[in-house]
């Protein structure tokens, strides 16, 4: 038996906003569509930026690629600001129990020095990666112009931000808390051969221009094959050299990537689709950038699961870019 | 580890989770990764000298940021299910609402765009992070906005359309350029002008205003809100005086570059506040204070104290500061005045204050409503009961800088307009004040790109000939709902069907039911 409360309800004189209402009529409209569409400023700008002589303000000229109308991207997920830290929020909560357990049984402080050392070289470092990530994620949701892909990058740079401060704290539940593990790693990140190309990479992307060419680079092309390399074949590799504890303080990685994937595919399954010049837009900086990422990943795979492993993420990556009409240098492909 | 070091505290624990991620490139050059950091004659010294305005990791924030969004949504569902708009004191209200979501829910958006922007142009990982969390927060602040307003919209006029309207309509280039000229500045400028002159001189005169005059009017959605944001624009607040602080310590030089930046950001703040200074004297049945109490609170002597302190670093207090402090006598009456007489092309209301009001006006303005203001509004209510409700069909000369009509007055004359103008380059151009026309003269070749609104439709940039189909064709403002007059509007009919009162049962221009 159900109770059912007798309301009030009252007519409205209309449903939602009329820049809604033009895109999917006047019926009641999702808080994600509400929160997500049109709501930027377009047009008629006062002034030109003093520190960009080409474009204007929320100008969608900042990339080369061209869409008849940039909200045919829009989050599968559905993330408006509330959805977005509620979903993040619950994430961190399963990360702060294992990081506070690994504290209180010292999970990664009795591990052998040499374990240590490696997660300090092969590991930690990847959190200036991880800047690099949300440097080049504010730029593009600063760049781009409809909310629904502005608004997916903000998160997404405020995800590596927290995923950066997830490894350091790995390093200081290494060293106690006091930094010296942080140093360390740092010196690795710095001097060490085996991360130079990819600092090279992470420094060369920050100085891309074109919004859309950095999202590609950034979040399709060196997380498609960084974090399947790191979170799933050098997680495994970590297990047998008897550091499988710090694993579960990489679950929200593997989660988080997992959730990225969703709005990703989306966005590039849109863009690619839109024209052929957009395609082959897409294709020539894969052409461009794909080898180099496989290059820069190269002494980290070599360096522990081997770069059969990266041969793995790579066919991966291509199968992904398959879908969408594009070509990646896959092994099997 | 064998290595022994002292553990870490708060300070330098949360620099190593947020700066220490970031590193010296090797492979390019810092200037090509931060191009825009030079250009404006700040000098930045050492960025390592930055003190964090707050101290959140991305865990910490998430969940104390879902937790507040959580309780936010709950009350917004039961206001919209127990139709909370119907609990507000008088529709004339909600002419606040269609002000704010058109004027300022816009801002918040453009401040979005601006932060995530300065939160990657910055090379110092500690501000970036702090401009970054800024960005999200006005992501949050522009979509729990509509989310507030999304079930007035559904039973009152003039809401439906804001970003289209904030991109077009005459009034609202105001806050539209406003954020413009400041997005198109460099980064530094960009942080003292809305960090340190709006979020944390100014705020208190924006915030406070529309949010206690919600709670005083019975609009759970939109004070519940204001609650929610209290604690973000806290952390907002202490970035501002950071970065001017940290900005002043850097250099010495940058000292005039700040001074020149506060006087015009502090001016150009202060006549958009001209909108908020009207609508606390005369949108809010329910009276919170009035505007000339709000900024002796607010700015006479809160400001006071902060340039006090910051005279240490050679800064004075803004130019023209008084001329704004004896603009609090009129400005708000100025301002209705206006938009009383161009009603017919805004998106909200107007109407004349019954006795009630007037006697409220005289108290809180007794040496200028009564003598200025009071016969011009005893005028404009006789008139409208003749059947001959005032709209001035003329637009207005338009301020090149702050685009607010030529409407405000000279500081020891309030019947003479402070009308100035310049010629530049074989163009003449026109201000309100002398405060604008300095503006003006310190970066001409910006303010000439100007797109004043009044110009745009004699150049038939608007989509009509006329005022009548700019606003109906090119706004969007439906006629004879969303503009015009208060009383009679089908908002006010509406209100009159929810209290129960016939609207038939009136007359025509009576005001006494729009009270």
């Amino acid at each position: 038996m159900s109770i059912e409360i007798k309301t009030h309800s009252m007519e409205p004189i209309r449903q939602t906003y009329a820049h809604i209402a033009r895109r999917f009529g006047d019926k009641p409209a999702t808080r994600y569509q509400e929160a997500s569409y049109d709501l930027e400023a377009k047009t008629n700008f006062h002034y030109r930026p003093l520190w960009d002589a080409e474009h204007t303000l929320n100008d969608p000229e900042r990339t080369a690629i061209r869409m008849d109308d940039w909200y045919a991207v829009s989050d599968p997920r559905q993330f408006y600001y509330g959805a977005y830290v509620g979903n993040r929020a619950k994430m961190q909560e399963a990360a702060e129990s294992s990081f506070a357990f690994c504290d209180k049984r010292n999970l990664l402080g009795r591990l052998p020095d040499a374990t240590q050392q490696q997660l300090l070289r092969l590991l930690v470092p990847l959190r200036h990666v991880e800047l690099g990530a949300n440097m080049n994620n504010s730029m593009v949701a600063g760049d781009a112009t409809a909310t629904t892909v502005a608004q997916l990058h903000m998160y997404q740079a405020m995800d590596r931000l927290g995923i950066g401060q997830y490894l350091s704290r790995i390093a200081l539940l290494i060293d106690g808390s006091t930094g010296a593990g942080l140093d360390e790693s740092k010196t690795f990140w710095m001097d060490d051969a085996l991360w130079q190309p990819l600092r090279k990479l992470v420094e060369d992307t920050l100085v891309v221009h074109d919004w859309f060419e950095l999202t590609l680079v950034q979040n399709v092309l060196i997380d498609g094959l960084l974090y399947p390399l790191v979170y799933d074949k050098m997680d495994q590799w970590l297990g047998e050299q008897g550091a499988e504890d710090v694993s579960m303080l990489t679950e929200f990685m593997r989660d988080w990537y997992k959730d990225s994937l969703r709005w990703t595919n989306a966005m590039v399954k849109a863009v690619a689709g839109e024209s052929d010049a957009n395609r082959e837009q897409l294709q020539a900086w894969i052409n461009q950038w794909e080898p180099q990422i496989y290059q820069a990943l190269t002494p980290l795979a070599e360096a522990t699961s081997g770069l059969e492993a990266l041969d793995e993420t790579r066919a991966q990556l291509a199968a992904r870019l398959s879908k969408f009409g594009l070509n990646s240098q896959g092994v099997s492909a | 580890m064998s290595i022994k070091q002292k553990k870490l505290n708060l300070k330098d624990k949360y620099q190593y989770l947020t700066r220490d991620m970031a590193w010296e490139p090797s492979y390019q050059k810092k200037e090509d990764i931060f191009p825009e950091e030079q250009f404006e004659g700040i000098k930045i010294t050492d960025w390592s000298q930055w003190e964090d305005p707050f101290r959140l990791t991305m865990d910490a924030y998430w969940k104390y940021q879902a937790e507040k969004e959580k309780k936010l949504y709950a009350i917004f569902d039961a206001f919209a299910q127990n139709n909370g708009h119907q609990n507000i004191s008088d529709a004339r209200y909600v002419n606040a609402l269609k002000l704010f979501l058109s004027g300022v829910s816009p801002l918040e958006h453009a401040a979005f765009q601006g932060y995530a922007k300065v939160g990657r142009q910055f090379s110092g990982a500690g501000a970036r992070v702090a401009c970054q969390m800024q960005a999200i927060d006005e992501l949050r602040h522009s979509q729990t906005q509509q989310h507030a307003m999304s079930h007035y919209n559904k039973h009152f006029n003039g809401l439906h359309d804001g970003a289209h309207m904030h991109d077009r309509v005459w009034f609202l280039s105001v806050p539209k350029s406003f954020f413009d000229d400041a997005r198109s500045a460099g980064p530094f400028e960009f942080l003292t002008a809305i960090s340190f002159s709006f979020e944390y001189v100014l705020t208190n005169l924006l915030f406070v205003p529309f949010m206690s005059g919600a709670a005083y009017n019975g609009d759970m959605a939109t004070v519940t809100f204001g609650f929610s944001a209290q604690s973000d624009e806290a952390r907002h607040m202490t970035l501002g005086l950071e970065v001017i602080k940290f900005i002043l310590e850097q250099h010495e030089d940058n000292v005039p570059i700040i001074q020149q930046w506060i006087d015009k950001w502090f001016w150009r703040g202060f006549r958009l506040l001209s909108l908020v200074g009207m609508m606390m004297d005369y949108m809010l049945p329910n009276k919170v204070m009035s505007w000339a109490e709000a900024w002796e609170v607010y700015y006479e002597q809160n400001g006071g104290a902060l340039f006090k302190d910051l005279e240490r670093y050679g800064i004075r207090p803004p130019k023209y500061q008084d001329v704004a402090n004896d603009a609090k006598h009129h400005v708000s009456h100025q301002t209705w005045s206006t938009f009383y007489q161009y009603s017919h092309a805004t998106n909200f209301h107007t109407w004349m204050p019954d006795e009630e009001e007037m006697a409220w006006l005289s108290e809180k303005y007794p040496d200028t409503f009564d003598k200025y203001y009071r016969p011009r509004f005893e005028y404009l209510r006789n008139e409208h009961a003749e059947g001959r409700r005032f709209y001035n069909n003329t637009l207005p000369q338009l301020c090149q800088v702050c685009q607010i009509p030529v409407i405000f007055t000279e500081k020891d004359d309030p019947t003479a307009f402070s009308h100035r103008q310049w010629q530049y380059e074989g163009e003449r151009y026109h201000f309100c004040s002398e405060g604008c026309c300095d503006i003006f003269k310190n970066e001409p070749e910006k303010y000439v790109q100007a797109w004043l609104p009044v110009h745009q439709i004699y150049q038939g940039n608007c989509g009509g000939a006329d005022v009548g189909t700019v606003v109906s064709e090119y706004y969007h403002i439906k006629p004879g709902t969303d503009n015009l007059e208060y009383v009679d509007s089908p908002d006010h009919r509406r209100w009159l069907e929810i209290q129960g009162k016939s609207p038939a049962a009136k007359h025509s221009g009576d005001k006494q039911d729009a009270a």
